[in-house]
């Protein structure tokens, strides 16, 4: 409940920022509704959003069920997503059935590798993941960005993005939710990855292994003592991170665009942190607030059109606001201890 | 290519790229020294960046901008504090909590103002600063490690990292001292900012530190949040950066190596420093217990 009004709380007070800008937050809150709701292209775009924003939320969620801060969404997707073209494009004959599946495993080995490379670093180097996963984050734009236009640049395209992947790779013939929102990239994947979260939901509370990935979030020491090796759970944990991250190239590249396009994620990996923080950290519940955020954040594009000083990175400025409202729970403590005072 | 200017020129580039993350790391130093975890350093920055480049271009003089970086870093470092001391919010969420909101603030503001989202308007060549930056920079370094080490008021903050309890046994308000010390940090890192959009460019272009708020953090714990040693952390990170903007498009053996590579450099050194020498680093005993 407190997260709601968390939730409630932050957007309100960006949407009255809008005061500053000479708008009516009012009208500035109908046409988010608007143009995230407002026509089946409007939800299919929302939707579209809200795939990447589950698998990034889970990809964050797991980072704190075992204490650590995984800011490397954003890097782990970058690299599964150009792995995913990269297969893509050099091995074309692979037939249908197999190619999307081989595409998706290699994008999770690659997201998984730039998750271990942190969680490792954590576990034995002692080194503080947020700035790990941060220069991460970059080392992976860099990389990808070279592979991208040096190694399979578009031939069709001036644009900065990878050449298109072999039709046996997409598995757009057989998806309904594409043909329900046309002309939009969302995708059967969203089907999959609410998927994912009700696995992710199984494994954490019903399994041996998601309970000590628990134990060592919520009390490294008892965890330790007994008998439980942090470090193997905190490889683990940022393995999996990366893995989930890597999710994203189920639906981008196989599932809508057939390439990786350099600037393609709004920094998915970052909204993920607010998707996460809004569910508490429960899959379950991420599925909810990623289509939520999802919403916000393609709502937050159309202002660029509909509004003459609001332009689309509002978003940013609605997710910091709801992850302030939704993590600076003290105001209510801090209320109740001004009142007494006065 | 002769050697001896090329040296030289390597060094003036390293310290002026320095420059920025010394004024950082202080800040980071300030906040965790006291207690604090600060990530939002990156968010400081920005700040410090964009308010020096409106008001240094408004008043065309880099000064009356350093001015505005100042007010706005002590701003932003107070309401910081505000989330983390008062409100006892998370602080590594709030921090980046704060970097995006900043985020979504200069672009938010920059469409007022201008009506763009870009760049602000730059300075002119000779309103923006020389190498007066440098030298309050390396100034700052001194006065901390002789103040934080040699005064009463230096000590209470180290106390508040280390040992609030005692520090609340001999009458001192832990809180009050975490605030100023917090407050300060946005200060010191909005110079940060301030050095790149006044001193190392004319002017705030999106999202032009780059990382350098995290790197800044590196430093400090590689420094072994010391003032002196962070100081010689940041100018080995900015060597790695001079050495990437030295390196990009000269030709190796005939091989032009990819300007993506060259680019990541600083970053793998960041990751290489932490991984490397950290296990001999020891945070602040009470660094983020609340």
């Amino acid at each position: 409940m407190k997260r709601i009004f968390g939730f409630l709380l932050g957007l309100t007070l960006a949407l009255l920022l809008t005061l500053f800008a000479g708008e009516n937050p009012w009208n500035v809150f109908t046409i988010l509704v608007r143009s995230a709701f407002g026509s089946m292209y409007d939800l299919g775009l929302t939707l579209s959003y809200t795939t990447p924003l589950i698998f990034c939320g889970l990809s964050v969620a797991i980072g704190f069920h075992a204490g650590l801060f995984n800011i490397g969404a954003e890097g782990q997707m970058t690299m599964a997503v150009v792995t995913a073209a990269a297969v893509g494009v050099l091995f074309p004959q692979v037939p249908f059935p197999l190619a999307p599946i081989l595409a998706v495993l290699a994008a999770l080995a690659a997201g998984g590798l730039w998750g271990w490379i942190a969680g490792w670093l954590r576990a034995e180097r002692g080194s503080h993941e947020v700035i790990i996963t941060i220069m991460m984050n970059f080392i992976a734009a860099g990389l990808a960005g070279w592979f991208a236009l040096k190694i399979i640049p578009n031939p069709e395209s001036q644009n900065p993005e990878t050449a298109l992947i072999s039709p046996n790779y997409m598995f757009k013939d057989y998806d309904l939710i594409a043909r329900l929102f046309p002309d939009t990239p969302a995708n059967a994947s969203l089907i999959f990855a609410i998927v994912i979260a009700v696995l992710m939901w199984i494994f954490l509370w019903k399994t041996a292994w998601g309970f000590k990935l628990r134990a060592v979030g919520a009390n490294p020491e008892a965890a330790h003592r007994s008998g439980i090796s942090e470090k193997k759970v905190q490889i683990a944990a940022m393995t999996l991170a990366g893995a989930l991250a890597g999710f994203v190239a189920l639906s981008e590249v196989v599932g809508s665009a057939g390439q990786y396009r350099i600037g393609f994620s709004p920094d998915y990996g970052f909204i993920g942190i607010a998707v996460a923080l809004m569910a508490s950290n429960n899959p379950l519940g991420i599925i909810v607030s990623a289509f939520l955020m999802g919403a916000l954040h393609k709502g937050a594009s159309d202002l660029d059109l509909e509004t003459s000083t609001i332009t689309r990175d509002f978003s940013r400025i609605i997710q910091a606001l709801v992850i302030l409202g939704v993590v600076a729970q003290g105001y209510w403590e801090w209320f109740k201890h001004k009142r007494r005072k006065g | 290519m002769e050697t001896m200017p090329w040296i030289l020129a390597l060094t003036l580039a390293t310290l002026r790229l320095a420059t920025p993350l010394i004024f950082a790391s202080m800040g980071g130093l300030m906040s965790e020294r006291s207690g604090v975890v600060n990530v939002a350093l990156e968010g400081f920055m920005l700040m410090g960046a964009f308010a020096g480049a409106v008001v240094g271009y408004s008043y065309a003089s880099a000064w009356a901008g350093w001015c505005a970086a100042l007010i706005a870093g002590l701003a932003i470092g107070a309401l910081y504090a505000f989330f983390v001391i008062e409100l006892k919010a998370d602080q590594i969420i709030t921090g980046m909590a704060f970097n995006l909101l900043v985020m979504g603030l200069i672009p938010f503001i920059t469409k007022i103002l201008y009506s763009s989202t870009g760049s602000t308007p730059a300075l002119l060549v000779e309103d923006r600063f020389t190498f007066e930056p440098l030298l309050l920079a390396i100034a700052l370094v001194a006065a901390i490690s002789f103040w934080m080490y040699r005064t009463r008021s230096g000590l209470w903050v180290l106390f508040a990292g280390e040992h609030p309890e005692a520090l609340t046994a001999s009458g001192v308000s832990v809180r009050k001292v975490r605030w100023a010390a917090v407050t300060l940090s946005g200060g010191f890192a909005a110079f940060g900012g301030a050095s790149l959009s006044l001193f190392l460019a004319s002017s705030y272009s999106p999202l032009m530190t780059g990382g350098r708020g995290f790197m800044a953090l590196a430093a400090l714990i590689f420094g072994k949040w010391k003032p002196v040693p962070a100081l010689a952390a940041c100018i080995l990170f900015a060597f790695a950066d001079a050495i990437q903007i030295r390196l990009q498009g000269v030709k190796i053996g005939g091989i032009e190596i990819p300007v993506q590579f060259v680019q990541i450099l600083p970053y793998i050194v960041t990751i290489i420093a932490l991984a490397g020498f950290i296990g001999k680093s020891r945070a602040p005993k009470a660094l983020g217990h609340q």
